[in-house]
């Protein structure tokens, strides 16, 4: 019977459809409970590739006949010498193209909304990492947040706008992946933004963004409003987008919120992450459409692919914003934080540009997912 | 460490190192040490989650300019 590839992209539409799949992992145990594909119809069996070595008949009766069967493992090599095995005992089988390699690099373009005089926004979902960054586009310029490694998605998505990336901004630090704003900035001659607050160890050099910053995308369209926002780290900043859209980096996440410890700081940060969600955010309208760097889990995803909800709906059901007690809020964030994000140390100093891996390291660096939020 | 055999799995792509180490040890005797050097990444979670599931222990593993090496005591 046959062996076909899916891609990532192919995966993600599974998902978002919710169409039921069924994933045959491959991978060694350690790594299918550290990180898998998820999703709300996604059903599992993890078996090593390396006890399928002689035979896969002890697994046939465990595979099902009224769903499509993904075989995945880390780089793809793996799961096609099992997907053949498979088929060659009469079973149809897909193999996920690129392992969860490429699942962790897969970003997909979603529309967010259209922007008042004629711009449009972007979320680009990493679905494998959890990572979401943006895209404003208006009259032929384009500014990007958060971008990842991966820049060539962005320039030509760009390119297929007809638009030219001037602006590339992080809201902060990043310690859960390696930033691709120096690397678009370099390429496409956009200013690269980053909190200075942040940038203490840094050693190139970028444009210092403050608090109350305003920046205009296309012909003084589109208004970027930056709001110093500290806690997840001490220069985070969020940003308001066209009075409507709150783009609030690691600080809150729909289901949860920022982390103060990965720079090493938890205590001293602890007030600031509880002064910006209790004070800061609280003064802002609660129509604003919340826009985080991050997800957690398949269960935020909204119908139409996007992770988005208004500050409203966050400030009455996050949990992370209904602690009454600043001890209660103190101990939250600081005691039993789950795992931290993998190599999160050296994609720090990546981000800062003291050390500089080449890609194949970023990749296994970058493995895993985010892990920047506590709930 | 005396090593019974010596496995070069240098620039081979998973599964391969694997599949090599399982037919290497297959020739070895109980006690025997099998010293795998190899490149990809995956090896060092599999061969140790590996060894694990076939009864073996992994003794040592260590990286040596991006050659990952590792020792394998049959069991």
């Amino acid at each position: 019977m046959t062996v076909n590839p899916m891609t990532a992209q192919q995966v993600t539409q599974k998902i978002v459809n919710n169409e039921p799949l069924f994933i045959l992992d491959v991978r060694n145990e350690d790594a299918f409970q550290d990180w898998k594909i998820e999703g709300k119809k996604v059903t599992y069996l993890n078996i090593p590739y390396f006890d399928l070595l002689d035979g896969v008949e002890e697994i046939l009766d465990q595979l099902p006949a009224d769903r499509e069967i993904l075989v995945v493992c880390a780089k793809e090599g793996s799961s096609v010498m099992v997907a053949e095995m498979l088929s060659e005992e009469g079973k149809d089988v897909f193999y996920l193209q690129g392992g969860m390699k490429s699942w962790s690099e897969y970003l997909e373009p979603v529309k967010v909304a259209d922007l008042n005089n004629g711009g449009e926004l972007f979320q680009f979902v990493r679905i494998g990492k959890g990572c979401l960054s943006y895209m404003v586009v208006s009259n032929g310029e384009a500014a990007i947040i958060d971008a990842t490694r991966m820049i060539d998605i962005y320039t030509s998505f760009a390119e297929g706008k007809g638009a030219k990336i001037i602006h590339a901004f992080d809201t902060h630090l990043h310690a859960d992946h390696i930033s691709g704003g120096r690397k678009l900035a370099r390429q496409t001659g956009a200013a690269y933004w980053l909190p200075p607050k942040d940038a203490g160890e840094v050693t190139y050099s970028y444009v210092p963004l403050e608090d109350n910053e305003i920046v205009k995308v296309g012909n003084e369209e589109i208004i970027i409003h930056a709001l110093y926002t500290p806690g997840h780290t001490i220069g985070s900043t969020s940003f308001v987008i066209d009075d409507q859209y709150l783009l609030s980096g690691d600080i809150l996440f729909i289901d949860s919120i920022g982390r103060p410890d990965l720079a090493g700081k938890a205590e001293d940060w602890v007030q600031d992450l509880r002064e910006t969600l209790y004070s800061r955010y609280k003064e802002l309208s609660e129509n604003l459409i919340v826009l985080p760097a991050h997800f957690m889990s398949m269960d935020e995803l909204n119908s139409d692919g996007t992770i988005a909800a208004k500050l409203g709906t966050l400030i009455s059901n996050n949990h992370g914003l209904n602690v009454k007690n600043d001890a209660e809020f103190r101990r939250i964030v600081t005691e039993n934080l789950p795992p931290q994000p993998n190599a999160y140390q050296e994609i720090r100093k990546t981000n800062m540009g003291i050390i500089s891996p080449d890609e194949e390291q970023q990749r296994e660096m970058e493995i895993g997912p985010n892990r920047c939020a506590v709930r | 460490m005396n090593s019974t055999k010596v496995l070069d799995a240098k620039g081979m792509a998973c599964p391969m190192p694997i599949v090599k180490t399982k037919k290497a040890m297959k020739e070895l005797e109980t006690g025997d040490i099998l010293e795998i050097h190899a490149t990809d990444k995956g090896a060092k979670g599999d061969l140790k989650a590996w060894a694990k599931s076939g009864g073996h222990e992994l003794l040592k593993s260590d990286e040596d300019n991006d050659i990952l090496k590792f020792w394998i005591q049959k069991g």
